[in-house]
């Protein structure tokens, strides 16, 4: 009994050896590239994080997996949105699978732990997939953490000039989830509704809320011009139904991910108020560009078939976007990344490209993208409701075109600093 | 006598793994197994030991250690100098972790006299409800906590002119504080204290009967895991860099829960032997399996393991000895590990 098993032991241990000393010369040539994919394919994400991973696989085939003259070997990795979680992963993919630039992680916490870590390397690189906390790249910026995608503050850019000057509200309530991605949304869209010249009263409700109802009723009986919804997911759905029942009928305007297909696919009342409504972001789902028609067109294609969308998620065109940044960079130094990566970094830094949705992309001196963001409104088109894009803001910063000091000086964005400075209070 | 020559052994290893690991592998995957797989599995293993200490000894089984684990964390994390954002900070680590040790004891006490009178199930539920609602004000809390994002930053102490980022530097003090853990425990439940909670885990009304206050001892027993936990939980906070709510969520509850029963609750050395396969299995199933779907893989081998021996791989241990007749030993050992 015991002979065989021995036996195919010493087999398979010289198999292993010869493997080995077969794969080693191998090493000599010029070796892939190797880049860690960190996305969300478990938790509240996971959706996003796997349509990040089809667009990523998407431009990857595209360029037959090469960039500067070598092979590009990707290796997937999953965490749940929680920054430990992503730090783990990353930690197994610098040091175990031996990636050479990590792209990822999908959402805020994460973004600023990856960041953290990311000090303590020498000669790795990580550029952000999709996550969007204004901290990461604008208090204590890491070397060489990169971020071609606008963060939620920056996604707001052009929304409070429109509601003030072109609809000519003067005063608005904002309802808001009681967390950090509605802080940074509220604060954005502030910054340029206050300075302006308006006002606004600011409720908040904590994320998983179902009930707005006193809190519609209270809008509904102020004097407000308009409304400005900044929840998401199940919270956005609740309030909109809500909103639409009691017989709302303020304008509406929304935060980067209330107008969104998500909601828009979902059956209720909240569809007929949702029509009109004004939104700002990175993307929409109708913008007129050739680069983002032939990109969804490219994208429908491919996964249509195979679980993907009506058009690309907010995540999967932020991962693309990033990676673009890589593959430019790494053709711009013909693949080289010798010398603890420096001039593969330096070209990150001086990168300068189009992101799928055909907005300028480049870096300012903490790396966090300078780009364009849409304004869009939601139609009926198609026999279905879409986000349309009708204006856009070119070359938006992080600090929204206030000097960086000053900028800085308003503090983080939080309940009790809704970026609102000059005018209220 | 057996027993001594194993215990020196592992012990033996644990301390030279890290040379081991140079021997077999190259520079930076010996590094990685170092700090993450042996350092990580021994971290966590001193939260699941405050789970174990309680469940094998009290018959306790606590939901809301990783929750005392964070509130040390939180307490270095708000107390220490160069955390991001700085909360109170200015405190040197040899302030803020006793600060944290603290605070991770008081709230050990706390949730033992809150759950003091409620037993199996209930227990289960109250310290769940209390391990959420911290996490839940931690979430939404900015002035103090930082809300979602939590604090960053926080990168341990120099020592002995060493950065305690430095791999080695990590798992060493780890494992010093596990071992000196691991020795207190034994040698409490030897002290009355540990035998009348011992008696209250089998009889408590005979324990009161007895003379004893069955609520202090619990609420104290609590107090030790607390402490306990608070130690790893330091640790965890400067593995991880920093803490945010996402470290004491659901998640990280029900995982400490795991590795104490894949490992057994029937001796101490369960929630170690757990932590490390749920480490290797955490770290390592997304490159065995479909990257999509590894937590299948995850689960599946935690129910082959419960389902083959529902006392955990210690019960393995045990069984085994059983059928090689060792004797009065393991029986006792089997009897105490089938209490809950």
């Amino acid at each position: 009994m015991r002979y065989p098993l021995t036996r195919r032991t010493a087999l398979l241990g010289t198999a292993g050896l010869a493997a080995t000393t077969l794969s080693a010369p191998a090493i000599a040539q010029r070796a892939p590239i190797r880049l860690g994919g960190l996305t969300t394919l478990e938790g509240p994400f996971a959706t996003g994080g796997q349509d990040a991973y089809r667009c990523v696989q998407m431009e990857l085939e595209r360029i037959n997996n090469t960039a500067g003259g070598r092979r590009i070997e990707f290796i997937r990795e999953s965490s749940n949105a929680q920054a430990d979680v992503a730090l783990a992963r990353a930690r197994k993919l610098i040091e175990q699978d031996n990636v050479d630039i990590i792209l990822g992680p999908l959402s805020g916490a994460e973004g600023i732990a990856l960041r953290d870590y990311s000090r303590t390397l020498t000669g790795r690189t990580i550029v952000n997939g999709s996550s969007g906390a204004a901290d990461t790249t604008l208090r204590n910026p890491s070397p060489n953490f990169f971020r071609f995608n606008t963060d939620g503050t920056q996604w707001m850019a052009g929304l409070g000039n429109h509601v003030f000057k072109t609809m000519g509200i003067k005063d608005v309530a904002v309802t808001a989830g009681d967390y950090a991605f509605p802080y940074a949304q509220v604060f954005g869209f502030n910054i340029e509704f206050c300075r302006a010249g308006g006002r606004s009263t600011h409720y908040w409700a904590p994320l998983g809320t179902t009930d707005f109802g006193s809190q519609i009723a209270q809008i509904n009986r102020s004097d407000a011009g308009a409304i400005v919804v900044v929840h998401g997911g199940t919270d956005g759905l609740a309030f909109m139904t809500q909103y639409a029942q009691s017989g709302g009928s303020k304008p509406l305007i929304a935060g980067s991910i209330m107008a969104d297909q998500s909601m828009l696919s979902a059956r209720g009342p909240h569809r007929r108020v949702m029509i009109g409504m004004i939104s700002a972001g990175p993307i929409a789902d109708v913008i007129d560009d050739p680069t983002w028609r032939e990109f969804v067109e490219r994208y429908r294609r491919r996964w249509l078939n195979e679980g993907g969308f009506q058009s690309p998620s907010i995540h999967g065109v932020n991962y693309t976007t990033n990676l673009l940044g890589i593959l430019h960079a790494l053709n711009a130094v013909d693949g080289d990344l010798s010398g603890n990566q420096a001039a593969f970094q330096r070209a990150l830094a001086a990168a300068s490209f189009n992101a799928p949705t055909g907005a300028s992309v480049k870096l300012d001196h903490n790396r966090q993208a300078i780009s364009d963001i849409f304004l869009n409104r939601i139609e009926e088109r198609d026999g279905r409701a879409q986000v349309v894009s009708f204006a856009r803001a070119n070359a938006v910063n992080q600090t929204l075109g206030t000097p960086e000091a000053q900028f800085l000086a308003l503090g983080s964005p939080s309940r009790d600093n809704p970026g609102c400075v000059p005018a209220s209070t | 006598m057996a027993e001594r020559i194993v215990r020196t052994g592992v012990v033996a290893l644990l301390l030279t793994a890290p040379f081991l690991l140079l021997a077999v592998l190259p520079l930076n995957q010996a590094q990685f197994w170092t700090a993450n797989v042996l350092g990580r599995a021994v971290v966590f293993g001193i939260i699941a030991l405050s789970l174990t200490f309680l469940a094998t000894y009290g018959g306790f089984i606590s939901l809301a250690q990783m929750m005392i684990a964070g509130t040390a964390g939180y307490g270095v994390a708000v107390t220490v100098d160069g955390a991001v954002p700085s909360i109170v900070g200015g405190l040197p680590y040899a302030l803020a972790v006793p600060l944290g040790l603290l605070a991770a004891t008081a709230m050990g006490l706390l949730v033992g006299a809150i759950a003091v009178r409620t037993r199996d199930i209930y227990l289960l539920m109250i310290t769940l409800a209390l391990a959420m609602g911290v996490f839940r004000f931690v979430e939404t809390n900015i002035a103090w906590f930082n809300g979602y994002e939590g604090i960053r930053n926080v990168v341990g102490p120099r020592l002995f002119g060493q950065d305690f980022r430095n791999p080695y530097v990590f798992y060493y003090v780890s494992l010093a504080v596990a071992l000196l853990l691991y020795g207190f425990v034994l040698y409490l439940v030897r002290t009355p204290f540990g035998l009348v909670l011992q008696g209250i885990r089998d009889n408590a009304r005979r324990v009161a009967a007895l003379g004893y206050s069955v609520p202090l001892h619990r609420i104290a027993a609590f107090g030790v895991a607390g402490f306990i936990a608070g130690c790893g939980g330091v640790l965890a906070t400067i593995y991880n860099i920093g803490i945010s709510p996402g470290s004491i969520g659901l998640g990280p509850t029900v995982n400490v829960l795991i590795m104490s029963v894949i490992g057994g609750l029937g001796h101490p050395v369960g929630a170690f032997i757990g932590s490390l396969i749920f480490t290797v299995f955490d770290t390592f199933a997304a490159n065995l399996y479909d990257r999509d779907r590894f937590n299948t893989l995850i689960g599946l081998v935690f129910l082959v393991i419960v389902l083959v021996s529902p006392d955990g791989v210690t019960g393995i241990f045990g069984r085994l000895r059983g059928l090689a007749g060792a004797g009065k030993r393991s029986a006792r050992s089997l009897a105490s590990i089938n209490k809950p």
